[in-house]
């Protein structure tokens, strides 16, 4: 439970660490929160030349809001965004999906940017950022790029980010009218890694389905956003709830493990899924 | 012994005991002040130890290179287990069998993380640097991992010198069960499993080791718990006599529940150690280590039978218990199996009880003390078979435990084990438990809620609580004929140090070594009563350096001994110091000793102006000998040395007082089930106890709260889980889960208490609780609601779902991956448990596929992140390939064979791979088909095994891993032999690697 040798870089501005991640490449490994680093750190599964620290990039931390969209940067904690208004009027299914998040300790230290670079197959933050059509704010020593949600989360623990690049913020649509937002999920405790997690953006017009968007967590090996256009144009849930959840754990391929079979997770999802559109149903109808 | 309530009681004053006074131990522990065994740097030029463990569960050592290691700079040296073998003696067990127990493999691994090797170096960081450099070479055994396979004539055997997995067998009965059993009205039987669970305190393990070698002679502070007769062992295995063995506890400990015991094999692994290398060395066990190699209950299967009259009689009761041990019977095991035998008929007046105790190791950790230690167990089988008994005679369960209570007029009762129980008042107890829950509208919930559909459910659970334990009772695991052989052992000497300074400053020693049990504050309590002080002005100690304290063999913090015999030698000490103190006021005074009272820090005569302080007494113990009473010895210093009377030897028959006291626990859960996901919601838990008398009702709820929340780990979801192959599943929190907060109901605790005749003060043990009777009582809330007999533990949200589908559940303990198809070892010469097949169509006829399977070069290609593959005989090939990603890197060395070869057609690989992250197997077989216009179809299946860290920090993914590398290894002959670089198809391996990484599970996210 001690880390091998490595070093030790304690980034003052952003350009030290854009040029330690071009040096070093995969061989670093940047510490935000720590909350999951620091274990694999200590177990040695991951053994890096070099750590860059960017908890003192004061710039990563922000919140912006730009037109309909909302920046969130990466190192702004979990539990500073749980505490955020206005990010809580303005991007609804986060609000709900953050108190799911690891527990009250791991919040305090546990970041947006490493939530998301960790890309754990239950993790919220990734889930509500699929489901919503959010963007991953990716920077260089070459530039800035933007990376959809559902093309960033590649697999296990696995993304879109070169090992050059250092995840700077997360983009997030606004809430939307006649639109509801929900967000559930199944662990055998609380905090745990979800087992599966269901969350949904449905949009009304005129109590039909205009869009459904319905992402699900910790059954595959990444947030899955499930493809429902053929639901839309619908008539309001209802019985058809079910009918959609059952659609969409049919076209799952659960993960299987010691914790839940493949059957488990799916049955969970069934309930999840049906949970969040109608949840989600009621919101957009008031 | 009598009841009394305190040499100051009748005198106007209230006595401390019985008053919730908040704990002494409390301000140090929450400000950060309390000292630890790491905190500890007791002696200069500390040196620190890593060990290396094995990833095997059943492996002969073939070679140990330590050359890399011991090179490393910083590293003092390595000790192995031949310098172990050398320097130590094996430890032996109670059951006389040819088992060979060392504290560090010696030629053989025998569970997955046994130590192998021991790196000190100038820091931990380099000795866990050195253990990468240690080159092992294991021969793999076949592994006995489950129970009752292990059992079989064909298992492999763990001891060649035993000849079989069985280590020892008793059947004891008392009275006549056959007989009962075969004229009963009826009778019920229900095979039973109790998994493997242990206790996880936020403090682990921690040694430091001197060795001095002129005399020869070993210190060692550590957070060993006792029991202390496991003092003699360690001073046996090192070859010295016990004064040469000095044991010194820290000052604080960060808890136990039973498992702090365990420590000891690792004593006397790094005084071994000290010796070989010269160096007093540090030890301090990581979250890992505890949780694959510590210790862990001892988990049973078995059958249990009950005896029933017409009218509901509890005639005579079975229990054939198969108990798995782990690799080897580590002392006091098998004390856990024994433990509850003298009260084997649990609450109930049934005279006619058989005990069959089958003792079996496997391939797994060795097991020990754990909170309940034996009666969670007992209890799972007694009170399962009670709740399905009144279910099959159609009798309310309570209803049919108030017919066969021990009534409160029999006590003290001589059970049929042998136990003179001290006092209860079940039937009390039971009512309160019936008032407390609102029992008949509870019993109309539940039945109006499965009326409706719902899946509610109600479960009791009733039990006693042996506290105080006789030191004798573990050798009924001898036959009566082989005990006779040796010296009688029984009792329980307990004793106490009171001693007072000139300045009247109070200090008693007692040989406890708490682990958060707040003894500190109640012997305070007890202390300042019998000597009129405030308990501030008292200070304690409780732990143990064996060089000056009064310790011995029953010594240290086990069996809830604190309140059922301490309690009573620090009385018995007092009242000696007390008798002191009247003794000299009554020469000032000159009166009868009789006539002077101690209170308010004062000793006066009632009745009189005579009163002079107490530290004034003390001051004149020290000062004046001259002027001390005839017969009475100067200074203030008294030693009480006790062992309860009750506490004989076992008997010709097998019967045995085995504890001092024996409280008892009434619980009643209601739970409801929600079909959708298998979540057990606790709707109502309920516990009542008879504690004796009430010393600290403070302690007392902390206490019953704790044993409540152990009890329902195991019972929901705590569990030590292995595969078939003896891998661990459960390496970190991740995978054995432990209640936390918002896991815990709500708990209503009742008291029906009676007075202890068997100790002083009246009080009674009651550290083991609900954690002896949660895993009953839930289990048959659960079974109730979903009208089944047989649940098994723990009641996990995914098992209670299959058991609600109607489904087989996955079995308890060993975990074979899920089925899938042709998965039936019968017909497919595969090894492993992770199973999986493929077909690709490959753009090349099958003599090119062929020739390039073959070829070393096209290998190097096509394993991403080979360097080098080198033949190592006729188509065997030894291949050093770096698996990395991001900044995960490792190299490992594969070992890969090509065997059955019928060119172009078909054949079998089997290969091994192994590095610093774990180790893993596997094989396969290929079939080559021409498919049209110059194309291959190949088909594979394979099996594959993994073990070491990766498995044993979440073994989950594993499954899916093994099945995209293998895929993406075709895909990639495939893509190399279409002429497309094949790399670019995915680097299957990397990819599968990240998703190893998933498996860490380890705490939060970043």
């Amino acid at each position: 439970m001690k880390p091998v040798a490595f070093d030790y870089i304690r980034a003052d501005d952003e350009g030290e660490v854009l040029e330690a991640l071009a040096q070093c490449g995969s061989d670093a490994a940047v510490l935000a929160g720590g909350m999951s680093l620091g274990p694999m750190l200590n177990m040695r599964l991951v053994r890096p030349a070099v750590v860059v620290d960017i908890g003192r990039l004061a710039g990563l931390r922000s919140v912006d809001s730009e037109g309909d969209r909302v920046r969130i940067g990466a190192t702004a904690r979990q539990a500073d965004i749980m505490a955020d208004a206005g990010v809580a009027e303005a991007v609804p299914l986060l609000a709900r999906a953050l108190p799911h998040v690891g527990h009250y300790q791991t919040r305090s230290r546990g970041t947006f940017g490493g939530s998301v670079a960790h890309a754990d197959p239950s993790a919220e933050i990734p889930l509500a950022l699929v489901t919503l059509g959010g963007e991953v704010e990716l920077t260089s020593a070459h530039g800035r790029r933007h990376v959809e949600a559902k093309d960033f989360f590649k697999g296990l623990l696995s993304t879109a980010r070169r090992p050059d690049e250092l995840i700077t913020g997360t983009v997030w649509p606004k809430r939307q009218p006649a639109t509801g937002y929900a967000f559930a999920e199944f662990a055998q405790r609380h905090g745990d890694f979800a087992i599966a997690a269901a969350a949904c953006a449905l949009h009304l017009k005129d109590d039909r389905v205009q869009s459904l968007r319905l992402g699900l967590g910790g059954v595959e090996d990444r947030p899955v956003l499930i493809d429902m256009s053929q639901f839309d144009e619908a008539e309001a849930p209802g019985d058809l709830a079910l009918a959609i959840a059952e659609y969409a754990a049919g076209s799952l391929d659960p993960l299987e493990d010691m914790t839940a079979s493949a059957d488990y997770r799916r049955a969970l999802t069934v309930s999840l899924a049906r949970q969040v559109i109608d949840a989600a149903f009621e919101e957009a109808r008031t | 012994m009598a009841q009394d309530a305190g040499a100051t009681a009748g005198h106007g004053t209230e006595p401390w005991v019985g008053r919730a006074m908040p704990r002494k131990e409390d301000l140090a522990l929450l400000t950060g002040n309390a000292r630890f065994i790491d905190d500890l740097e007791p002696v200069a030029g500390l040196k620190h130890a890593a060990i290396l463990r094995s990833p095997h569960a059943h492996a002969q050592i073939t070679g140990i290179d330590i050359s890399r290691a011991t090179a490393l700079p910083g590293v003092v040296g390595v000790v192995t287990g031949a310098d172990v073998a050398r320097v130590t003696r094996p430890i032996p067990s109670v059951v006389k069998v040819a088992i060979d127990y060392y504290p560090l493999a010696v030629e053989k691994v025998r569970f997955a993380g046994e130590p192998v090797a021991v790196v000190v170096a100038d820091d931990r960081y380099i000795a866990e640097d050195a253990l990468d450099l240690i080159d092992v070479d294991y021969e793999p055994l076949g592994p006995a991992v489950d129970v009752e396979r292990a059992m079989r004539a064909d298992a492999p055997v763990l001891h060649e010198a035993v000849g079989s997995n069985i280590a020892n067998q008793r059947s004891i009965s008392y009275g006549d069960p056959d007989g009962a059993f075969a004229t009963a009205a009826h009778v019920v039987e229900l095979p039973y499993r109790f998994p493997k669970y242990s206790s996880t305190p936020m403090e682990t393990y921690g040694v430091i080791a001197q060795h001095e070698a002129m005399p020869e002679r070993y210190a060692v502070w550590s957070n060993f718990q006792g029991p202390f007769v496991l003092h003699p062992l360690m001073a046996g295995a090192l070859g010295v006599p016990g004064n040469r063995l000095r044991l010194i506890s820290p000052p604080a400990s960060g808890g136990s529940f039973g498992i702090k015991q365990g420590v000891y094999p690792y004593i006397v692994l790094m005084c071994a150690v000290s010796r070989v290398l010269g160096c007093p060395v540090k030890w301090i066990e990581d979250r890992l280590e505890h949780l694959s190699a510590s210790s862990s209950a001892t988990d049973r299967v078995g059958m249990v039978s009950a005896a029933i009259g017409a009218n509901g009689e509890l005639e005579a009761l079975r229990f054939e218990n198969i108990c798995n041990m782990g690799a080897y019977i580590r002392a006091p095991e098998p004390a856990s199996v024994y433990r509850m035998q003298a009260t084997s008929n649990g609450c109930y007046r049934v005279r006619n009880i058989a005990v069959d105790n089958t003792l079996v190791v496997t391939n797994q950790m060795p097991t020990g003390l754990n909170r309940g230690f034996g009666g969670p167990q007992f209890f799972f089988a007694l009170e399962r078979i009670m709740d399905l008994a009144a279910k099959k005679l159609g009798i309310d369960p309570i209803e049919l435990r108030k017919r066969n209570f021990i009534a409160k007029d029999q006590f003290p009762y001589d059970a049929p084990g042998g136990s003179l129980m001290d006092a209860g008042d079940y039937q009390s107890a039971v009512a309160k438990l019936e008032e407390l829950s609102g029992y008949p509208a509870l019993v109309a919930r539940r039945d109006a809620a499965k009326a409706e559909g719902r899946l509610f459910g109600i479960g009791i659970a009733c039990g006693v609580e042996p506290s105080g334990s006789n030191m004798g009772y573990v050798s009924l695991a001898q036959t009566a004929e082989e005990r006779g052989r040796s010296e009688p052992k029984s009792g329980a000497n307990t004793s106490a140090v009171i001693s007072m300074d000139p300045t009247g400053a109070v200090t008693a020693h007692i040989c406890t070594t708490p682990n958060g049990q707040g003894h500190a504050t109640v012997a305070a309590q007890i202390v300042a009563d019998r000597l009129g002080l405030d308990p501030d002005r008292i200070d304690v100690v409780t732990e143990i350096d064996t060089r000056v304290s009064s310790w011995s063999i029953a010594s240290g913090n086990y069996a809830n001994r604190f309140a059922a015999a301490v309690t009573s030698a620090l009385a018995a000490c007092g009242d000696k110091v007390a008798g002191k103190l009247r003794a000299i006021a009554a020469e000032m005074f000159d009166c009868a000793p009789d006539d002077v009272v101690l209170s308010g820090g004062q000793a006066h005569v009632p009745g009189t102006n005579k009163t002079v302080p107490v530290r004034r007494l003390a001051a004149a113990a020290h000062w004046n000998p001259e002027g001390m009473p005839e017969h009475t010895e100067p200074g203030i210093y008294e030693t009480a040395v006790i062992s309860p009377e009750v506490l004989t030897g076992p008997d010709g028959d097998d019967r045995v007082p085995s504890s001092v006291t024996y409280g008892s626990v009434f619980d009643l859960a209601a739970v409801e089930i929600d079909p959708a996901t298998g979540r057990v919601a606790i709707e109502k838990y309920v516990s009542v106890h008879d504690v004796g008398t009430v010393l600290n009702p403070l302690i007392v709820e902390g206490q019953v709260r704790g044993g409540f929340v152990h009890g329902l780990g195991g019972a929901l979801l705590e569990e030590i889980s292995y595969d078939a192959n003896g891998n661990l599943l459960s390496g970190t929190f991740a995978d054995y889960l432990c209640p936390t907060a918002p896991e815990v109901p709500d708990l209503v605790i009742g008291h029906a208490n009676t007075v202890s005749p068997h100790t002083v003060l009246g009080s009674k043990g009651l550290g083991d609780g609900s954690s002896m009777l949660a895993p009953a009582a839930l289990a048959n809330a659960v079974a109730d609601a979903l009208d089944l007999d047989e649940v098994d533990l723990p009641l996990t949200s995914h098992r209670v779902w299959q058991l609600v589908q109607g489904r087989k559940p996955v079995p308890s303990s060993i975990r074979p991956m899920p089925e899938r198809a042709g998965d039936d070892a019968g017909d497919v010469p595969l090894e492993g448990l992770l199973r999986g097949s493929g077909t690709v169509v490959i753009d090349a006829p099958p003599a090119e596929v062929w020739a390039a399977l073959l070829d070393p070069q096209g290998l190097t290609d096509l394993l991403p992140g080979c360097r080098e593959v080198k033949a190592a005989g006729a188509n065997r090939y030894e291949a050093d390939v770096e698996l990395g990603v991001a900044g995960i890197k490792g190299r490992y060395l594969a070992d890969v064979s090509f065997l059955d070869l019928r060119e172009p057609n078909s054949l079998s690989i089997s290969g091994n791979v192994r590095g610093g992250l774990g180790h893993g197997r596997g094989s396969g077989r290929v079939r080559l088909e021409e498919a049209d216009a110059g194309r291959t179809k190949l088909t594979y299946d394979y099996g594959a095994d993994v073990g070491g860290k990766v498995a044993a920090v979440g073994q989950r993914m594993l499954g899916r891993v093994t099945e995209v590398m293998i895929a993406e290894f075709f895909d990639g002959l495939n893509a190399k032999l279409s002429g497309a670089d094949p790399r670019s198809s995915g680097g299957g391996f990397m990819r599968a690697l990240r998703r190893a990484l998933r498996l860490l599970g380890v705490g939060g996210r970043t």
